[in-house]
């Protein structure tokens, strides 16, 4: 375990985390393409939603709902879910550059963990290169996966024994904790999580993590007044 | 048929809220504050994802094994260890309170 003062990871980091990532994906992915088989959708659906919709939590939903013959709510549901790219697009949006091709490319390599990554690092270079690294690795290790589980069938069924349901809220929290040390971002984020785990029994999937924005409002209690992201702690 | 357009649909929808994003970005002219607050708030949107889903499945307790593992990995993620022990420990930790038998 490194204890030592924390230092920008380098490039030989980022590769060992985007292996990490990547290996996990392929897991995730394995156990969306064996659900859907096992669902008894047609073998077409996981290949087409990993490359059409690339986006695991919707899919795992919009597969459910499809093979219960609910092809309107699992469209609503999955777009609901996928509503937080919209503010995604907008914090990564100067890092993907002005150039078309790089927006037209590049939006559709977003998701929860390329956002994480590209925002854990400071330099706009080092951002544009692990935005790129990280969305194209975790693109090609999805659909891998989606294809190993298709295969495999249900033997790859459930993720959560081998405990990987835990490993992503984690990964999650190890990228977003550099950014938790400010203290405005910490009051928010931690007002924000507590307000969608509160929500989450009452309101549809996505709704409550959308809700969890309202936690930018203790942005305007008077001790963080003209902090609003500026200062550290 | 339905399956297709139901997947067309879900997939360019998502793909119109990601672009819009980054194309929305450009045309609204942000004021300084409002540009410090976009990190925040995907920061705040991923707290949000990681602390639901390590605490919730569907609308009900995910139960121990996960937020447990999530604690270990988050305790190891503040002691700065390296990404991949940290997603492993969790995994690991999860995987085996499974196998002793908590959920």
């Amino acid at each position: 375990m490194r204890t030592s003062k924390r230092t920008p990871p380098r490039d030989s980091a980022l590769l060992r985390d985007a292996a990490a990532i990547a290996a996990a994906m392929i897991a995730v992915g394995g156990s969306f393409g064996a659900i859907a088989v096992a669902y008894g959708l047609p073998l077409w659906v996981p290949f087409a939603m990993s490359t059409l919709v690339f986006a695991g939590g919707a899919q795992f939903l919009a597969a459910g709902l499809l093979a219960a013959g609910n092809p309107v709510a699992a469209v609503l549901a999955g777009l609901l879910l996928n509503a937080r790219h919209l503010p995604f697009g907008m914090a990564v949006a100067s890092t993907i550059g002005p150039r078309w091709r790089d927006r037209l490319l590049g939006s559709h390599l977003m998701t929860d963990e390329t956002v994480a990554f590209t925002l854990r690092e400071e330099d706009p270079g080092r951002r544009r290169r692990t935005y790129w690294m990280i969305g194209l690795t975790l693109f090609t290790s999805w659909n891998i996966g989606t294809a190993l589980g298709v295969l495999i069938g249900t033997a790859a069924g459930d993720p959560d024994v081998l405990g990987l349901d835990a490993a992503f809220p984690a990964g999650l929290i190890a990228l977003i904790l550099p950014s938790l040390q400010d203290r405005a971002t910490r009051a928010a984020a931690l007002t924000g999580a507590g307000l969608a785990v509160v929500l989450t029994p009452v309101l549809p999937a996505g709704l409550p993590v959308l809700c969890a924005l309202l936690g930018l409002l203790v942005l305007f209690l008077p001790r963080f007044a003209g902090v609003q992201g500026g200062s550290d702690s | 048929m339905t399956l297709l357009v139901a997947i067309l649909v879900l997939g360019a929808g998502t793909y119109t809220m990601r672009l819009s994003g980054v194309l929305l970005r450009d045309r609204l002219e942000l004021s300084e504050p409002v540009q410090r607050l976009l990190p925040m708030a995907a920061t705040t949107l991923l707290a949000a994802l990681a602390t639901t889903a390590a605490l919730m499945e569907s609308a009900a307790f995910a139960g121990l094994a996960r937020p447990l593992g999530v604690l270990v990995g988050a305790v190891l993620a503040a002691r700065r260890a390296p990404f991949v022990v940290v997603v492993v420990a969790a995994a690991a930790t999860a995987a085996l309170l499974r196998l002793a038998g908590v959920q």
